[in-house]
């Protein structure tokens, strides 16, 4: 961050991310959620998906994490959604929403959502003293920076999570060559 | 005036509006850029019927005012008003909001967009990452809007649509990489992804990025140009239209004013990539030679060139009126075309004064001005090239097959653009 824009957030300039901001997004965010699991026409989920995914990206931004929602948007709404719906468009949508549902497992999934629930409950009602009393205020002209100081290490140190992220980006490596040889018949 | 309004005006340190924290002044570089953009994609409407024309040895459209100059006008006045059709059996919801995406995505990257140090709305800290993100949203659109159609030809349109743009992606994004390594090449070792950071890490180390490790930044540059072209649906990668085969492609179902936004939100993408690719290659706002000739007299030089291109403008469009036939008929679009020559004139006559009186290196007002009208001069001219390569594309080359279009993207501008990131980062390393 430069110093010039230091000064301008010193002198007493009101933060964008008002309380507002948040209850509209995490509403939005519900709601599109809930209409992901609700509509019968798969294109219509994934489009409520994506209104989801950006709003997420909404809450990171109101959490100074710019890199996060940049990521965010660019990985699942541009590239993994695109991808979604250009799978779902070569199902016929006309005769998938007629069928039955064969899938009976909503018991079980109501369980574990409600075990998930029970969890969050718990965490923010008993492990108040996990979390930190307010806000750290990170920069967020330098967030990038220390992202990438985090992951790659500084100069002569080696990063907290460089061995994390190498093994996280070997182990996608694996899944693409597995991909392209599941598909393949010959190479 | 009001506290909210003077203080961004007085503020000694150049800084965006977003940076500085001033929503009034954003707000107002909002609409400028929106106006702005609306206008240049009026023009490029006009210039590209003709530009076309003229290399297919046609005169292009000539009816509607002196040269057909206000047939743009014509069109966006038919295209409001003729009947917006719902095909019956399409999803009526998602085929309403399908042109509303694809314009969202692309009006929405403006907002980084740096059109001089301190004229842009804001500088994020991940300016060419929000650009792509947003930007790819943009397929959302087209695929959405085929798919809605519930017809044929849109659908197959849309598929391709998505293959392609999700294909020529990896290869930009992955030369994108090797301009912002070059960013990271000064003493504190640190790169930067905001748009503004980028063309001032050109301005340090006194390079366009497209000279940078000669051959390396020419490469990815070529790279982009390419990918870009296939990003934005145009020929002679514009499979998602192609009109011998699919009719109309995507939009093939749409009409009117639906159908102009599709057209509005393909070429405001245009000028968004065209952006990006002078931002991260060709230096940005920045005038020929910024560090080398200096001096106050090369200021004031290079500060003539704004009016002088208006003033050109002008001249041609008096030669125009001049060359009218002499036929009465013609008389109202030779006074047409008059006032049009002198509205440039007086334009022209404008940016010289400005240019004159900013012409010391002071904070005066005049000085500031002039300074703002020079970058903005530099970058849109920039910008303008581009454009007119776009057209001079789709006049020139023929419409690739899809399958020619899909090994082009993975199977030689992939590998050659993890090549030039590869090379980049070891010269980047042995040569910093």
């Amino acid at each position: 961050m430069n110093p010039a824009m230091n000064s301008a957030l010193n002198s007493g300039m009101a933060p964008v991310a008002t309380p507002w901001f948040f209850y509209v997004l995490a509403a939005l965010a519900v709601a599109s959620g809930l209409a992901v699991i609700t509509r019968r026409n798969a294109v219509h989920s994934a489009l409520a998906l994506i209104v989801t995914l950006l709003s997420v990206a909404g809450l990171y931004l109101m959490l100074y994490a710019p890199f996060v929602a940049g990521v965010q948007i660019i990985v699942y709404a541009g590239g993994i959604m695109v991808l979604f719906l250009f799978v779902i468009m070569l199902v016929n949508i006309e005769r998938a929403s007629k069928d039955r549902q064969f899938n009976r497992m909503w018991p079980v999934g109501l369980t574990a959502a409600c075990a998930l629930l029970a969890l969050f409950v718990s965490a923010i009602g008993k492990g108040k003293a996990l979390f930190p009393d307010r806000m750290i205020a990170l920069p967020e002209g330098s967030n990038t920076q220390e992202i990438a100081k985090m992951l790659y290490g500084e100069a002569g140190r080696m990063g907290e999570y460089t061995f994390a992220f190498e093994i996280a980006s070997l182990l996608l490596l694996v899944a693409i060559l597995g991909a392209v040889i599941m598909t393949k018949k010959k190479i | 005036m009001p506290n909210f309004i003077t203080s961004y005006l007085n503020s000694k340190d150049a800084l965006t509006p977003g940076s500085a924290g001033s929503q009034f002044w954003a707000l107002i570089y909002v609409l400028i850029i929106f106006a702005g953009v609306s206008v240049a994609v009026i023009c490029m409407n006009w210039l590209e019927r003709k530009a076309l024309a003229h290399f297919q040895i046609r005169l292009g459209p000539m009816r509607v005012g002196p040269h057909g100059l206000l047939q743009p006008i014509a069109d966006a006045l038919k295209l409001m008003l003729k009947e917006d059709i719902i095909p019956a059996e399409a999803d009526q919801f998602v085929f309403w909001v399908a042109p509303l995406i694809g314009l969202l995505a692309s009006f929405t990257v403006y907002t980084v967009i740096p059109f001089g140090p301190s004229q842009a709305v804001s500088d994020m800290n991940i300016g060419i990452l929000f650009m792509l993100g947003v930007s790819s949203l943009g397929v959302l659109g087209i695929v959405v809007a085929g798919w809605a159609s519930n017809s044929h030809y849109p659908l197959i349109g849309a598929l391709r649509s998505s293959a392609q743009m999700v294909s020529y992606e990896v290869a930009m994004g992955l030369v994108i990489v090797s301009a912002i390594l070059m960013t990271s090449l000064n003493a504190s070792g640190t790169g930067t992804l905001s748009m503004i950071g980028i063309v001032q890490a050109q301005q340090q180390q006194g390079i366009w990025f497209i000279f940078k490790f000669f051959p390396l930044g020419f490469i990815a540059f070529a790279i982009f140009a390419i990918a870009m072209v296939a990003e934005t649906n145009r020929a002679p990668f514009d499979m998602a239209e192609a009109e011998s085969e699919l009719t109309a492609g995507f939009h093939t179902e749409y009409s009117g004013l639906r159908w102009s936004l599709f057209m509005l939100a393909e070429y405001a993408a245009m000028i968004a990539v065209s952006s990006i690719a002078v931002t991260l290659w060709l230096g940005g706002w920045m005038r020929p030679f910024p560090n080398l000739l200096h001096a106050p007299m090369w200021e004031f030089f290079f500060s003539l060139f704004p009016g002088l291109t208006f003033g050109g403008l002008a001249a041609i469009a008096f030669i125009g009126a001049a060359r009218m036939p002499a036929d009465s008929f013609f008389k109202i679009q030779r006074i047409g075309l008059a006032v049009f020559a002198a509205l440039l004139g007086f334009i022209a006559l404008l940016l010289l004064v400005i240019a004159v009186a900013g012409r010391s290196a002071d904070t005066s007002v005049a000085a500031r001005f002039r300074e703002g009208i020079d970058y903005v001069y530099w970058f849109v001219l920039k910008v303008a090239v581009f454009m007119y390569l776009f057209i001079w594309y789709r006049a020139t080359w023929p419409r690739y097959r899809f399958d020619q279009l899909m090994k082009i993207g993975w199977k030689v501008m992939l590998p050659i653009s993890l090549g030039v990131l590869v090379l980049t980062a070891i010269v980047g390393v042995i040569f910093p």
